[in-house]
């Protein structure tokens, strides 16, 4: 027997008590998201791999850029493609890929911890429901879009001092390469994309898909997305219209009703008026039923 | 005030009843065994009393009700449900800063100095520990934590005697205190009668049985009948009879020792035998006890 067998069964208990009430409520937060980081790697490496790819695709590029800057020496938007482009390229790129990263998030979410029955684990220690799905959802509204951006910025600086370096080297002057790339304009116009258009504007897909994930018993994927390809189909052939199919790609692609004009600053410059847009505040409503809906579920499900 | 008390617990699957008013009390300092067969409830009873799962009837839980604040529960209770339940991703030096993390009443050195005994590393990923570690890590990560109830279902299945020896007497020397409140639910009973200090039989959603551990010493005896005396043996009305080994083995209840000692050897029943004795003599069809 251990000492404390000769203690009154209650004094230490009182002692501890207070314990538990110092406790910020934010640490239990801090570590949900922590414990996602850990189990998530693919948050990190996938768009680290993009930018590695990009890097070498790049560098091949650079080979014959300097051969192509002077050739197109007296046309300026030549040149302006020439230069722009793998930078619009790359930023794209890597959007692209955590997206894909932030939909397997989180259709895996509340889904393989049932899969796995760590639930049981998860829910042996003082972390509520709310705070475990709301540090779910926080990762691809808010982490991912600024490890996008960090990488993305990175990545661009990278490409940057490489180019003026071939183009030094190659004896070509870099005055023409910096201006033109508006280089702090985008990068704050590429936070707000990312923070905006990926992070809030896609929260109710998102919050859709952790739906989804606390609900499904199996295959999140085709539960996820099936569903509204039904309604789709089902609108198109009750009504002939579309509404349905148009609202999800005016969630996906944005309002797309602006200028059509081409280059990065077009696309990743979001409209003057998108945090103040009521479609915003809709779907971040949305967002907030998807998730108190996926709060209750794990509430009530169990392992599978 | 109890640690446990539940009253007419009812809970449902579809057309399966799996509580059928289930009662239960159990006082604080206890070390209970909650034995039964497979779908007998067990699981689910346990599941109700940790908040995982929604019931009908009246639960408190160290004063408070499991379903709606299971997550304060969780400071003063702790449980380990079924093996192996640790994410295989995770680093073992991860889940000591996670629990340290969330949990205001855990104790990381605690934790480390019963790792140090294994032979589990820090920088092990719980994948690729064997099952036994996987459990062994488990307990070191539960009793580090200053809880007052620990619910175990079946924290050693499929692990080899060894393990399961070490898990019991770990809990029981370095974890035990008197003031905390134990269940265990396992049907490797045999192997913790000396370990519980009551003991609960639970039958298709019900409490069937329910005695301390010095009572039962008291009240049951097992005699290895003499072939001559089974008749006699049998005048004393017995509640089960089997056979072993070519002779008649009687369980008695309240039956004076000086009184069977003649009849043959006396000796206290294992919980398993007052199982099926218990669970045997109820009416219906038999049951699939698997002890």
């Amino acid at each position: 027997m251990n000492t404390r067998s000769n203690v009154m069964p209650e004094s230490p208990r009182d002692s501890q008590g207070i314990a538990p009430a110092v406790l910020s409520a934010t640490r239990p937060m801090y570590w949900s998201l922590r414990r996602e980081l850990w189990e998530n790697r693919s948050i990190f490496i996938a768009p680290l791999a993009a930018a590695g790819l990009i890097l070498l695709g790049f560098m091949i590029y650079m080979i014959h850029l300097p051969a192509k800057v002077r050739a197109a020496a007296l046309d300026p938007l030549q040149q302006h493609e020439l230069i722009e482009q793998p930078y619009e390229l790359a930023a794209l790129l890597i959007m692209a890929t955590t997206l894909i990263v932030a939909v397997f998030y989180c259709l895996d979410a509340l889904y393989g911890e049932r899969r796995d029955r760590s639930i049981l684990f998860w829910k042996s220690l003082p972390v509520s429901d709310a705070t475990t799905v709301l540090s779910k959802a926080i990762i691809p509204v808010v982490i991912l879009p600024l490890v996008t951006f960090a990488i993305t910025i990175a990545l661009r600086l990278i490409m940057l001092l490489l180019s003026s370096a071939v183009l030094l080297g190659s004896g070509l002057s870099i005055a023409t390469v910096w201006p033109r790339l508006g280089f702090f304009t985008t990068t704050l116009g590429l936070l707000y994309h990312l923070v905006g258009m990926h992070g809030l504007g896609y929260a109710p897909i998102y919050g859709w898909l952790l739906l989804v994930s606390a609900w499904a018993r199996r295959a999140p994927f085709l539960w996820a997305t099936l569903p509204l390809l039904a309604i789709g189909i089902v609108e198109k052939i009750a009504f002939n219209t579309a509404h349905f199919a148009t609202m999800l790609g005016s969630l996906i692609g944005g309002d797309d009703s602006g200028s059509k004009a081409t280059g990065m600053s077009a696309v990743l410059m979001p409209h003057g008026q998108f945090l103040t847009s009521a479609d915003l505040w809709i779907g971040l409503a949305v967002t907030a039923v998807f998730l108190t809906a996926a709060v209750r579920l794990r509430h009530y499900r169990e392992p599978i | 005030m109890a640690c446990i008390e539940a009253r007419g617990l009812r809970k449902a699957f579809g057309k399966t009843i799996a509580l059928d008013g289930l009662d239960l009390r159990v006082e604080e300092g206890r070390i209970l065994g909650l034995i039964g067969p497979n779908g007998a409830g067990k699981t689910t009873a346990l599941n109700a009393i940790l908040g995982l799962t929604p019931y009908q009837g009246e639960l408190r839980v160290l004063g408070r009700d499991p379903w709606t604040e299971r997550d304060q529960l969780m400071r003063d209770a702790c449980f380990i449900s079924d093996v192996a339940v640790l994410p295989r991703w995770i680093k073992v030096s991860q889940a000591l800063d996670y629990v340290v993390g969330v949990h205001p009443r855990f104790e990381r050195a605690k934790a480390e100095s019963f790792l140090a005994k294994t032979n589990i590393r820090l920088a092990s990923k719980v994948r690729e520990l064997s099952k036994g570690m996987v459990v062994q890590l488990h307990l070191a990560l539960v009793m580090a934590i200053d809880a007052r109830l620990l619910v175990l279902d079946e924290p050693t299945l499929g692990l080899d005697i060894l393990y399961r020896k070490q898990f019991y007497d770990s809990l029981l020397n370095d974890y035990y205190d008197r003031s905390r409140t134990i269940i265990v639910a396992t049907h490797q009973v045999d192997e913790i009668q000396n370990v519980l200090t009551d003991v609960m039989f639970i039958n298709r959603g019900r409490i069937v049985f329910n005695c301390s551990m010095e009572d039962f010493e008291s009240r049951y005896l097992e005699v290895m009948v003499n072939p001559e005396q089974v008749a006699a043996a049998r005048a004393l009305r017995p509640m089960h009879e089997r056979q072993a080994l070519g002779r008649s083995i009687l369980l008695f209840d309240s039956v004076n020792r000086q009184q069977l000692a003649p009849l043959g050897d006396v000796r206290t029943p294992s919980i398993a035998d007052l199982f099926v004795a218990v669970l045997g003599n109820q009416a219906g069809e038999p049951q699939g006890a698997s002890l």
